[in-house]
């Protein structure tokens, strides 16, 4: 095994909003599919009230990481590019199964691997859009008649647009999670994403195409 | 150390004892008890008459009428003003239709009509003598002041008298034992007062001939009732009586079910507007209430663009042992006892539940309400209107539907029943039912003869065969109001098989879902499990292989 050096990868607010974006995000699926009807647990009213909360304790962390985004210029990691996403594709298709070197090297200017970008901006371009856009429906409910949204747009499309985004979500988590695991050892994106650190493995870099 | 702890627990029981004694000491020198009153000096009360001491009524009456026209000679108009309302014509004309309702007209699922049967039914006018068509409605001296403002109670009215009081001691029921006294008109008429709940339910909680028989949110328990029964009449707390929602001016008695204010909107009315529906939920709290949290006011606030107050503040009527009639089916009327006689025979509770005169009665107590959507119109089929004998019918009907801007979710007592038509001309058919003569049902078991009588009475003709066909008559739910802990959770509704569940034109979230995005949302969801599963554990499996 090559020597391994350390890189910083997330900064303090980074993590800060990573970790504490997650535990919003499952408590509103927890609470959400419950108002959905899916099972009881906190009952309609409390599940209602923690979802509204919740939505606005996410808005307030999106508040100040957009503008935490934008300060910083972290926000071009985001830029989507399908410039070796196939190399992405089939290394977990195939390489990852007979410990293939991974086609991506992360460095601190370039974090996601091709494939993250897609999933990241999907996320950000379709399903935040739709849950939020739905959300926002949802939220102000009360004030349809003086907005004069009354009868322009019906309850049920808004909550069907809201749930399909749900699913999205839940997608998401589950897939997100998963891939967690498929660092250099099971647990060590968890612990990059925790510490900040992470540990590169000083291969012959595969040649950039 | 030691003496400062002493010197703690000294100061402490010396804080303990001077702030009990503070306390002990307090009645003893609160300045605001008032002065104790020389006990003759009572009290003035409100009104500024005590009739007691009117001459007028310094005599022995020997007849309702007659007390009337002493009450007439200082109450110049009230006549006049008693016979312009329901009270006195029995009579409702809809706006919208110009169609005759009121007990005068309709046919109900009930006792069915007052047609033919009027000796009784007027025990609840407020007027003497209408035994028939022939009575004066002109005539004043036939207004009955006394039903609505006698405050000894002893004023009773009996089927049979056509409106007049008890003037002599009689046993009634008949056979039963039990004696009515005769009234002391004098001394009713020297207390007159303001109505109290107890007149006004003296005929509205026994509708349909007994205590909570007909609305099922009105009967006798509302006397006197406790803060759980009604939140407003609560005896010991708010002590509404019915007029204080019911606002009456000339006579003219507000709210009436016959004309509901279903949707309210707007702020609470202010003394001195002119108000259209005082006895509406949202003359007084306007139709944004909720205040209590800011997580939910808004939300609840809204629910009044689509639920009546009562729907959630009523969450279950006849909230006592009383209970209220569900159903009462006719077409075992008639059917007598093995001896040959007609049989009463009483359920569990007490209240009938079988009658040779009446046929079969079921009852409930704590009843949860069927809800409707309701623009207060309501639709009737009255004597005279055809009906499909081969479904139930429904008497009356809440108009209204979803997304109406006037119509709201409404909770109602839906009584069901069976009763005759006539089954050529398919109408419902008025019986004549109470009376002495002998082609009265309750006297002589005979419906053909019933029918014919009543019938001809209400001037329609029978084709001489009929038949029982189901009822159904929906009573709108308004009173036994519940205090706010006791009001509906979200749950309720707002979940599948909920009070809602046969509520159609809106969305409510926890009871609707589209089967087809949840089934493929939850398809997608499982593959991607399965899918990070097998990867996963293909990866682990390998793994293990490479190193073994």
């Amino acid at each position: 095994m090559n020597a391994s050096t350390r890189i910083y990868l997330y900064r303090r607010y980074e993590r800060f909003w990573h970790w504490s974006q997650a535990v919003l995000v499952i408590f509103m699926l927890v609470t959400g599919f419950e108002i959905h009807g899916v099972y009881k647990n906190f009952g309609f009213q409390r599940a209602v009230e923690y979802h509204t909360l919740t939505a606005w304790a996410l808005l307030t962390l999106w508040a100040f990481t957009i503008f935490w985004q934008f300060t910083t210029g972290e926000w071009r990691q985001y830029i989507p590019t399908l410039h070796r996403v196939f190399a992405m594709v089939r290394y977990y298709a195939y390489g990852i199964f007979v410990n293939a070197p991974h086609p991506f090297h992360k460095t601190a200017s370039k974090k996601h691997n091709p494939l993250q970008r897609l999933a990241y901006v999907t996320l950000l371009a379709m399903v935040s859009p739709l849950i939020w856009g739905s959300g926002f429906f949802y939220l102000f409910y009360s004030y349809w008649r003086e907005l004069g949204l009354e009868g322009t747009v019906p309850l049920a499309w808004v909550a069907l647009a809201h749930t399909a985004g749900a699913f999205m979500m839940l997608t998401f988590f589950i897939v997100h999670v998963y891939l967690t695991t498929t660092g250099h050892t099971p647990l060590a994106h968890i612990k990059t994403m925790l510490t900040g650190w992470e540990d590169v493995e000083d291969e012959v870099p595969v040649k950039e195409a | 150390m030691s003496q400062k702890k002493l010197l703690l627990a000294a100061s402490l029981l010396a804080a303990v004892l001077a702030w009990s004694t503070a306390w002990s000491a307090l009645p003893a020198a609160n300045p605001a008890s008032p002065p104790a009153l020389p006990a003759s000096a009572k009290p003035p009360g409100k009104s500024t008459v005590d009739h007691g001491k009117l001459k007028e009524l310094q005599k022995k009456f020997t007849s309702g009428p007659e007390v009337t026209k002493a009450c007439l000679s200082c109450h110049t108009e009230a006549a006049k003003q008693v016979q312009h309302t329901k009270h006195w014509t029995w009579e409702y004309t809809d706006a919208k239709t110009g169609q005759k309702l009121g007990k005068k007209n309709i046919i109900n699922n009930y006792c069915t009509t007052t047609i033919s049967n009027e000796k009784d039914c007027m025990a609840c006018h407020a007027g003497y003598g209408w035994k028939d068509a022939s009575f004066d409605f002109a005539a004043e001296d036939n207004v009955d002041c006394l039903i609505c403002h006698d405050s000894t109670a002893t004023y009773r009215k009996l089927p049979g008298d056509a409106g007049h009081p008890v003037y002599e001691r009689r046993e009634f029921p008949a056979g039963s034992g039990k004696f009515v006294e005769a009234v002391d008109l004098q001394k009713v008429a020297q207390s007159v007062a303001l109505p109290s709940r107890a007149n006004c339910g003296s005929c509205h909680f026994y509708g349909a001939g007994g205590d909570g028989t007909k609305h099922g949110d009105l009967d006798s328990a509302l006397k006197k009732p406790g803060k759980y029964l009604d939140v407003h009449m609560d005896a010991k707390g708010l002590n509404f009586t019915c007029s204080t929602c019911h606002a009456t001016a000339g006579h003219q008695v507000s709210g009436s079910r016959y004309q509901m204010a279903a949707a309210l909107t707007g702020p609470a009315h202010t003394r001195g507007k002119p108000d259209a529906s005082p006895a509406a939920c949202q003359s007084c709290h306007g139709d944004k209430p909720h205040k209590e949290s800011i997580l939910d006011a808004e939300r609840l606030n809204t629910h009044s663009n689509k639920l009546a107050c009562q729907t959630c503040h009523i969450p279950e009527y006849a909230r006592d042992s009383i209970g209220t009639e569900s159903s009462w089916d006719w077409s075992t009327a008639t059917t007598m006892g093995a001896d040959g006689k007609p049989v009463f025979v009483k359920d569990s509770a007490g209240r009938r539940a079988f009658d040779s005169k009446k046929g079969n009665f079921a009852w409930d107590s704590y009843v949860v309400p069927e809800y409707r959507w309701f623009n207060g119109h309501v639709s009737y089929k009255t004597k005279g209107d055809r009906i499909d004998p081969s479904q139930i019918v429904e008497i009356n009907h809440p108009d209204g539907e979803a997304g109406q801007a006037d119509a709201r979710i409404w909770p109602f007592k839906i009584h069901r029943g069976k009763q005759a038509y006539d089954s050529e001309n398919n109408y419902l058919l008025v019986v004549h039912t109470a009376g002495e003569d002998d082609t009265a049902l309750w006297r002589n078991f005979d419906w053909q003869k019933a029918i014919a009588t009543g019938m001809q009475t209400a001037g329609l003709p029978y084709s001489g065969k009929f038949g029982f066909v189901s009822t159904e008559m929906s009573w709108p739910i308004t009173h036994m109001v519940a205090p706010k802990t006791d009001a509906l959770g979200c749950a309720q509704c707002h979940s599948e098989n909920g009070r809602l569940q046969g509520i159609s034109g809106i969305y409510l979230p926890g009871r609707d879902h589209s089967h087809l995005l949840d089934g493929l949302g939850w398809l997608v969801v499982v593959l991607s499990l399965l899918g990070v599963l097998i990867h996963g554990s293909t990866r682990i499996y390998l793994h293990f292989k490479h190193r073994g």
